[in-house]
């Protein structure tokens, strides 16, 4: 029962992004343009973009994710249905759980998915290429439940968005952090697996600690 | 604790402590920045630039100590709806903020001279530095929300969770390898700095965190009368429309 309404969640959100229309596509295309200027910026010399590549592709996800964060909850608190959903019998802290498993299906799996494109555009080294997905794949899930904390602290609040990221962008450095230095070590030969058990272990705490956070954060936007 | 939720008894506990904490702060703060800066010898190594350690070690420490005691007056306030720990969380956070600042400053003009750069992207200086946009984040959370109530249990929260960062700033040094000095101070061997350094330091600390604590009744203080004022102004404006309804 409880498994059924959770996945039930989980495929609404899915189903309400993809109606919505941009959910994804804007979010990916967000993240290409932003990578596409650094070249443009700094300039093509592969050797400067081998050595930003990673970060410039981190930073940008990162930015992607920002964006996509306030359509977690805004548009159900202002047609009711977060109300609706406050009411079931599955704790919110589920439901929270079930939005930001769909949240990520939407905005930090399509990243994942598209970064290896864009370690071309940015001549990322090849022995990176692993690292990098894997990092992200570990990394992304982390950058949706925390968001998912800001995003039910700002929700309903005037110009949610900016205070939204300023209260996310400290919470997510160490992932950038680690994310990157796993890519950079990989590309340099060494073993990058400290750098993943750490994520892993920010992963473990956020899965735990995030919902709870946000299901309080919503109970007080629906007071 | 419970008694003092009560904004009345908590004002006259305030009162009766400021003038004690004023003192301490003038005296310890006077004494330690006159030892430390004129009669505690220089360092073997750096010389007298060491005299910056009296200001960036306490600020440092009041910095971190000023996050947990946000972090757990946000908790009380969380668990027990405790009217006034809300607002201590509220009135800490500015001197937190401002102490962090002080730290990073501090820390940057005695790099210049000692390790030859104003900054370096290691674990201690990116973790204060994150504090530091927590703090900032916190208090634009409590001016977001036009109900202050709303606005007491968002920021709970998130200083709660921005808590996590403590461990990690407190222990960055041990867990990797940084410019930054491990800890001398607070450690399984007791203090590693000499006595003639070691006791202006430990006067400043006591001198910063009683002006630490003489700042916060003011501020809090400060909130409390803000709160009834604004009621009050609530109040008349009831009455106000009230009579014009009645007209």
């Amino acid at each position: 029962m409880v498994s059924r309404t959770f996945l039930m969640l989980v495929r609404r959100d899915l189903l309400l992004a993809r109606r919505q229309g941009g959910g994804s596509l804007l979010s990916i295309t967000f993240f290409v343009l932003v990578v596409s200027l650094f070249p443009l910026g700094v300039g093509p010399a592969p050797e400067t973009l081998e050595r930003i590549a990673a970060g410039t592709i981190w930073v940008a996800a990162l930015l992607s994710v920002l964006l996509s964060l306030d359509r977690m909850f805004q548009a159900d608190l202002e047609d009711g249905s977060l109300d609706q959903l406050a009411l079931l019998p599955l704790p919110l802290s589920l439901v929270v759980l079930a939005k930001t498993i769909a949240h990520w299906l939407t905005t930090g799996l399509p990243l994942t998915l598209a970064a290896p494109l864009l370690g071309l555009l940015m001549q990322l080294s090849p022995d990176a290429y692993g690292a990098l997905i894997a990092a992200m794949l570990l990394g992304t899930p982390i950058l949706s439940l925390i968001g998912a904390i800001g995003a039910a602290l700002t929700v309903g609040v005037r110009r949610g968005g900016v205070l939204l990221t300023l209260i996310v962008t400290p919470l997510y450095i160490p992932v950038l952090i680690f994310g990157v230095s796993a890519a950079e070590a990989a590309a340099q030969g060494f073993s990058y697996s400290a750098h993943m058990l750490f994520l892993s272990a920010i992963l473990s705490g956020a899965i735990v600690i995030a919902p709870i956070a946000a299901a309080w954060a919503l109970k007080l936007a629906l007071d | 604790m419970h008694r003092f939720a009560n904004p009345t008894r908590f004002l006259r506990l305030a009162a009766a402590v400021l003038p004690f904490s004023a003192a301490v702060a003038a005296l310890c703060l006077g004494a330690g920045l006159v030892w430390g800066l004129f009669f505690a010898p220089p360092d073997y190594q750096q010389g007298d630039t060491v005299r910056i350690m009296f200001i960036h070690v306490p600020a440092a420490m009041m910095a971190m100590g000023v996050y947990a005691g946000m972090a757990i007056s946000s908790a009380i306030a969380l668990i027990w709806r405790h009217a006034v720990a809300d607002l201590i969380a509220k009135a800490s956070a500015p001197i937190g903020a401002t102490f962090c600042f002080i730290c990073l400053l501090t820390g940057s003009l005695w790099g210049k001279p000692m390790w030859g750069t104003w900054w370096v992207w290691d674990a201690r200086l990116t973790s204060m530095l994150i504090m530091l946009f927590i703090y900032l984040g916190y208090m634009a959370l409590w001016q977001a929300f036009d109900d202050q109530t709303k606005a007491a249990r968002a920021a709970a929260i998130l200083a709660l969770v921005g808590a996590i960062n403590l461990p990690v700033i407190k222990f960055s040094v041990e867990w990797w390898n940084t410019l930054h000095q491990p800890a001398s101070l607070i450690t399984m061997s007791g203090p590693k700095i000499h006595a003639s350094l070691l006791w202006p330091l430990l006067l400043m600390i006591v001198g910063f965190g009683a002006y630490y604590l003489t700042v916060l009744i003011y501020r809090v203080r400060a909130e409390i009368h803000m709160r009834r004022t604004r009621m009050l102004r609530l109040a008349q404006a009831d009455r106000h429309a009230a009579m014009q309804a009645a007209e």
